[in-house]
């Protein structure tokens, strides 16, 4: 077990392309850290930094008290699981657990009891004279993991290790490797592209972007104070509203209304007199006519165009503005007048049908028009 | 396998009628002949044939000549495919670590795969002539006084060194192209599990290599057994006096030269077995060993 520290860590590929653009973060021993952004975000490029697989054109990753720069993967003290699972297919379950204990020097018996152990919480006792090919993609899935716990190394790096899995087995196994980590008590880093398992693994979330560091911390302030535009749209299913709109008279509009105009939208100036763009979570929506809004909230109008039900809930695809069959004038066709509202599945709104909502003020965003940095308050 | 299916139960046969018809006219016909040409005693001017039962075989067998170049094959077999096999490894363990410059490479060593055995072994030739040959220059700088076709031992080194340079590029393709086969992620959990890279190349890449160089293995056998011909006759000008020899030219030499037609098929029909032994021995005892992946 060990801590894990980065200082403006960088990537320059051959071409001149910046994968990574200093990255510096310090990771808390037993701490599960997630590398989370869109592919091409640099977060695999990172990990495979971190586990020596590429190198390191400058900065310092240290590992421990040691800076690991220019120690092989193999001397590092970590382990890693591959999306692929990268099993060796010539040898059998219990060899390639064994694999890479044999070539530390592991004492027979030492290394029997610990396969037979990581066996044993991973459910594979079974499967350990079976060739991985003879294995279903669960419990591939098993033995990878299972070859990184008999390592006991300081650090498990995981590379989107449950994204070759389908839907139900992935939820089981992220509850696992949870679970596995929490009793195990070694530090991780786990890179995922699914912010659904970022969210609900992570102690603390890392959001890439470009290859840089978007915001970094637990889920839930990752959640409720997103950093920026990029992390506000990243991170929660759906996403959050975006709304450009512009400042009039102490109001917040849409760009594309007059406040003349009997506006669609009126939100509070959180932009210091000037334009920014509104963030709205689709679940901090009231209908107005339960809560009707007050000095600092928002009020908006949409016609409804699509109602999808999930369930527990329904999501209300909108266009912002009213009256769109009768005046035609006011709702324009950018993605920004677009919001997705989550109402109760109870409701039973119709496309077309014109509805009003409130979000309450502690619950609105702000982001700078230009930078999509988070404007605080 | 797919299991296809046709309409007619005819249909198959008749569109595998032209590959049978290759296969049998040139493979089954001619050994057919030899086998029942080993038993005749044929008149060397054409006048007829006498049917001696197993004699050529126990005059082959018996020949202590046959036995010495018998020997010999068994030694230029296995020094060839053994040299060929790891020189080409070794280069394409080499060629696959610095991928960039890949393509070129393995084209210029293709290239050597397409000459003609004869011509690689009038190339040969040139570097082992006594007077303007590179390699004999080269020998001499060590005090070797090189004598190919004069000496024996001479001249089985040229042999073995003209075969290997032939077969090389054919087995560096595949070596090649089988370790890129090799899945990336594969290496780096090696590279993660196993400091040694040594050990690293035994543990998992020449496992993962196992299909191809079985594949290369009986390929190459072959290949010295057999294609090497036009390198020998090359190599001995024609002359084989007490130069060394391999079955296949030996076939040829009392077949062709002396006329021996009878003997010639015995030698012929011997070696057919030794091939048909080698290829199952090899399926049976190293094939099970090896991982398809």
């Amino acid at each position: 077990m060990a801590t894990i520290s980065l200082e403006e860590v960088r990537k320059i590929y051959a071409g001149g392309v910046e994968a990574v653009k200093s990255v510096s973060m310090d990771i808390a021993d037993g701490e599960f850290i997630v590398l989370v952004g869109p592919s091409g975000c640099g977060k695999s490029t990172l990990l495979r930094m971190i586990a020596g697989l590429e190198e390191i054109s400058s900065g310092t990753i240290s590992i421990g008290d040691r800076v690991v720069n220019r120690i092989d993967p193999a001397d590092r003290d970590i382990a890693m699981v591959f999306q692929n699972y990268a099993l060796y297919p010539h040898m059998s379950v219990y060899n390639n657990l064994a694999y890479g204990l044999r070539n530390r020097g592991v004492p027979k018996d030492e290394i029997d009891r610990r396969v037979k152990e990581a066996a044993r919480i991973l459910e594979i006792g079974a499967f350990l004279e079976r060739k991985p090919k003879a294995l279903s993609g669960g419990q591939r899935q098993r033995v990878a993991m299972g070859r990184a716990i008999v390592r006991e190394p300081a650090a498990f790096l995981f590379d989107e290790p449950l994204s070759n899995l389908d839907a139900k087995l992935r939820v089981q196994m992220r509850v696992e490797i949870k679970r596995l980590q929490k009793s195990l008590g070694t530090t991780s880093v786990y890179v995922t592209h699914d912010q659904l398992e970022a969210m609900t693994l992570a102690d603390r979330l890392v959001v890439l972007n470009g290859g840089a560091i978007e915001q970094i911390g637990d889920p839930i302030s990752v959640y409720e104070q997103p950093a920026s535009t990029f992390v506000a749209s990243f991170i929660g299913s759906p996403a959050m509203n975006l709304i450009p709109v512009s400042v009039r008279d102490g109001r917040a509009t849409l760009d594309s209304e007059t406040a003349a105009g009997g506006s669609s939208l009126s939100g509070p100036d959180l932009g210091n007199g000037t334009g920014y763009t509104l963030g709205v979570r689709p679940e901090h929506f009231v209908p107005a006519s339960e809560r009707p809004a007050g000095p600092g909230d928002l009020s908006l109008t949409v016609t409804t165009t699509v109602l999808e039900p999930v369930g527990a809930e329904s999501y209300l695809y909108a266009s912002i503005g009213g009256d769109s069959g009768a005046t035609g004038a006011t709702v324009t066709n950018s993605s920004a007048a677009h919001v997705v509202i989550r109402v109760p599945a109870a409701a039973r709104h119709q496309p077309g049908e014109v509805l009003s909502f409130t979000a309450t003020a502690d619950r609105l965003h702000a982001f700078d028009k230009t930078t999509g940095k988070r404007i605080p308050r | 396998m797919k299991r296809a299916q046709f309409s007619s139960p005819l249909l198959p046969y008749f569109l595998l009628a032209p590959q049978l018809a290759i296969i049998f006219i040139f493979f089954y016909w001619p050994s057919a002949q030899a086998i029942q040409s080993s038993f005749y005693i044929e008149d060397p001017f054409g006048f007829g044939a006498t049917f001696v039962g197993l004699e050529n075989y126990t005059t082959v067998l018996g020949s202590s000549e046959y036995l010495r170049i018998a020997q010999f094959t068994l030694v230029f077999t296995l020094i060839v495919t053994f040299l060929s096999l790891s020189i080409a490894l070794v280069l394409a363990v080499k060629a696959d670590a610095v991928l960039t410059g890949a393509s070129t490479y393995r084209s210029l060593l293709m290239w050597v795969y397409a000459i003609a055995p004869p011509v690689a072994g009038l190339m040969g030739i040139m570097f082992f002539d006594q007077h303007i040959g590179p390699l004999v220059d080269l020998a001499a700088l060590f005090g070797w006084d090189m004598r190919v076709g004069v000496n024996y031992y001479d001249t089985a080194f040229a042999m073995v060194v003209i075969a290997v340079w032939k077969q090389i590029p054919y087995n560096f393709i595949f070596f090649l192209s089988g370790l890129q086969a090799i899945p990336k992620h594969l290496r780096e959990a090696a590279a993660i599990d196993c400091r040694s890279e040594l050990r690293r190349f035994w543990t998992v890449t020449l496992p993962m290599l196992a299909p191809t160089a079985f594949f290369l293995l009986i390929i190459n056998m072959t290949y010295a057994l057999f294609d090497t011909f036009g390198i020998i006759d090359v190599v001995t000008r024609n002359e084989p006096a007490n130069n060394p020899l391999t079955l296949v030219y030996k076939v040829y030499l009392d077949g062709f030269r002396s006329n021996d037609l009878g003997g010639s098929s015995a030698q012929s029909v011997i070696l057919m077995i030794v091939v048909l032994v080698l290829t199952m021995a090899q399926f049976r005892f190293i094939e099970r060993r090896v991982h398809y992946g």
